[in-house]
């Protein structure tokens, strides 16, 4: 099978941008990745991409002036970008095209601060069921942390621990959003409740921007700027939508989905030097860092309470701060593909993971319902 | 919820559909309706015109015992949305009933500190609007 490789990754402005549009950024960041790695518009024949509108792909293609002859819209949340992996090395092996762009563009935080809110329709179909009670998207993790309290004694220093973790690779890291706010586990645990036991530094940012990296085959990136980032494994796992159909609350298909991206990639979970693990809320974190096999069942709490997932820790996670300290524009899966390929190429600087030759990717979507694991190597 | 509490939550009720019907008339009731498979025997919420197991449409309704326990819950504190802004701290819960299907509802007649995961609760029925009827959830003594 043709080997399929990171090209070129790029951000646009990230952080507050109110003067900004979503399909703005999104020809921001896939004109910073097209440069990385010195390829141009007309080179990219392959275009995966989601949002809020059912014809996005066909949205964002006719903004950028494309006329790709493959697109793909997949849209499971902060799994889509993941899972664009998988799509993308499948349709660049069959020929259905030769150089993909994935691009994600949003404004979640200058929508909230204008109030814009999609119109809200009666709810229909599963929904009613559950709209009717005020859940919240934070009330949606927090079940899940209650539960994982109750089975296994985590508590909430243990989440603690991951927003601290994310905080101090935020502090080397000066584009993030929290860089130069640093984070002790005494201030996170003063934070003030959101949904218990979920504080407010246990939920990610709301940011503005965007990013996008491009792949192609191994053959074509050989003439290319960057030292090519191989994508040794890609796969996908979808288990629900609706909490009441959410059959265990400390579980999520990454399970299925690393495990079957291990098996491609040929490696194990202790193989990995670096992971960028989704990071909506810190207990996201810890139910991953189990289903992608780098603890026990019920053990990640114990795994991160001394500091593992941080800055000279055992597992170095979520390098650039992550969406709890870096950025958070909305489906964040693209930002870990970026910060996976920066650290396998050694581009980190003061955060840089050294000699990383392997990379895992983590994107989930939904409430613990979809995932997609991406590992990627040096060769 | 009280009248108190009730603007804004019209936005938030279901209009009832070929699937649910049977469902709200029977909140309306006092009954909590779920859907069981005469072929396989499975019993599943929220109801489908399918057994979701089997995939046979030989499924019927029947009144469920409304008993049940705490999965797991949230105490909500931070939620701009009307009309739950104005019911703030309140407690979210995934019950699972005795007949083996899970739901999501609120917990009443129950504080912050007596809520906990395996509280045995029930049904009660909250006649939001002429038409509807939320199930609700208090503890069970």
């Amino acid at each position: 099978m043709t080997r399929t490789c990171i090209v070129g990754v790029g951000e646009s402005a990230c952080g507050r941008l109110p003067d900004k549009t979503e399909l703005q950024l999104h020809q921001e960041a896939a004109c910073a990745a097209l440069a990385d790695a010195g390829l141009s518009a007309r080179d990219v024949d392959g275009l995966l991409t989601c949002g809020a509108d059912p014809l996005h792909p066909l949205l964002v293609a006719e903004y950028l002036g494309l006329e790709p002859r493959y697109v793909d819209g997949t849209q499971t949340g902060g799994a889509s970008w993941e899972c664009f992996v998988g799509h993308a090395a499948a349709a660049i092996a069959a020929g259905r095209c030769e150089v993909a762009l994935l691009v994600h563009g949003a404004t979640a935080l200058s929508d909230a601060k204008r109030r814009e809110r999609h119109v809200r329709a009666a709810p229909h179909g599963p929904e009613q069921y559950e709209a009717p009670y005020g859940l919240t998207l934070t009330a949606r993790y927090a079940l899940a942390a209650r539960r994982h309290m109750h089975e296994y004694g985590t508590t909430s220093r243990q989440l603690a621990a991951v927003a601290t973790a994310a905080n101090a690779w935020a502090q080397r890291n000066p584009a993030a959003y929290h860089y130069g706010r640093p984070l002790s586990i005494d201030d996170a645990l003063a934070s003030p409740m959101v949904a218990d036991p979920l504080r407010r530094s246990d939920c990610c940012l709301r940011t503005d921007g965007g990013g996008a990296v491009v792949l192609t085959t191994a053959e074509r990136a050989r003439d290319l700027r960057r030292r090519p980032v191989y994508v040794l494994g890609a796969a996908e796992a979808h288990s629900h939508l609706h909490v009441s159909q959410w059959k265990d609350m400390t579980e999520l298909p990454a399970r299925q989905s690393a495990a079957r991206a291990y098996e491609m990639a040929g490696v194990r979970p202790q193989d990995i030097d670096v992971a960028q693990v989704y990071d909506s809320f810190t207990i996201t974190v810890l139910l991953s860092l189990e289903a992608l096999g780098f603890c026990p069942r019920g053990e990640s709490g114990r795994f991160v309470e001394d500091g593992a997932l941080a800055p000279e820790g055992r597992l170095p996670v979520n390098t650039d701060g992550g969406g709890l300290a870096c950025q958070q524009p909305g489906t964040r899966g693209i930002f870990l593909l970026i910060e996976a390929t920066r650290q396998l190429r050694g581009e980190c600087g003061a955060r840089q993971v050294a000699g990383a030759q392997l990379a895992l990717c983590n994107g989930m979507g939904g409430s613990f319902s979809s995932c997609g694991t991406v590992v990627l190597g040096c060769e | 919820m009280d009248d108190r509490g009730l603007a804004g939550l019209h936005e938030h009720l279901p209009v009832p559909d070929a699937e649910s019907a049977a469902f709200w008339d029977g909140t309306r009731a006092g009954k909590l309706l779920i859907r069981r498979c005469l072929e396989c025997g499975h019993r599943h919420f929220y109801p489908r015109h399918h057994c979701p197991e089997c995939w046979s449409t030989n499924v019927e309704w029947f009144s469920a015992s409304g008993r049940g326990r705490v999965y797991s819950y949230t105490v909500i504190h931070q939620n701009e949305t009307p009309p739950f802004r104005d019911m703030l701290p309140y407690i979210v819960a995934v019950i699972d009933l005795e007949e083996a299907v899970r739901m999501v509802s609120t917990l009443v007649e129950c504080t912050r500190d007596a809520v906990h995961v395996g509280m045995p609760v029930e049904v009660v029925f909250d006649r939001v609007t002429q038409e509807i009827a939320l199930p609700r959830f208090r503890p069970r003594y």
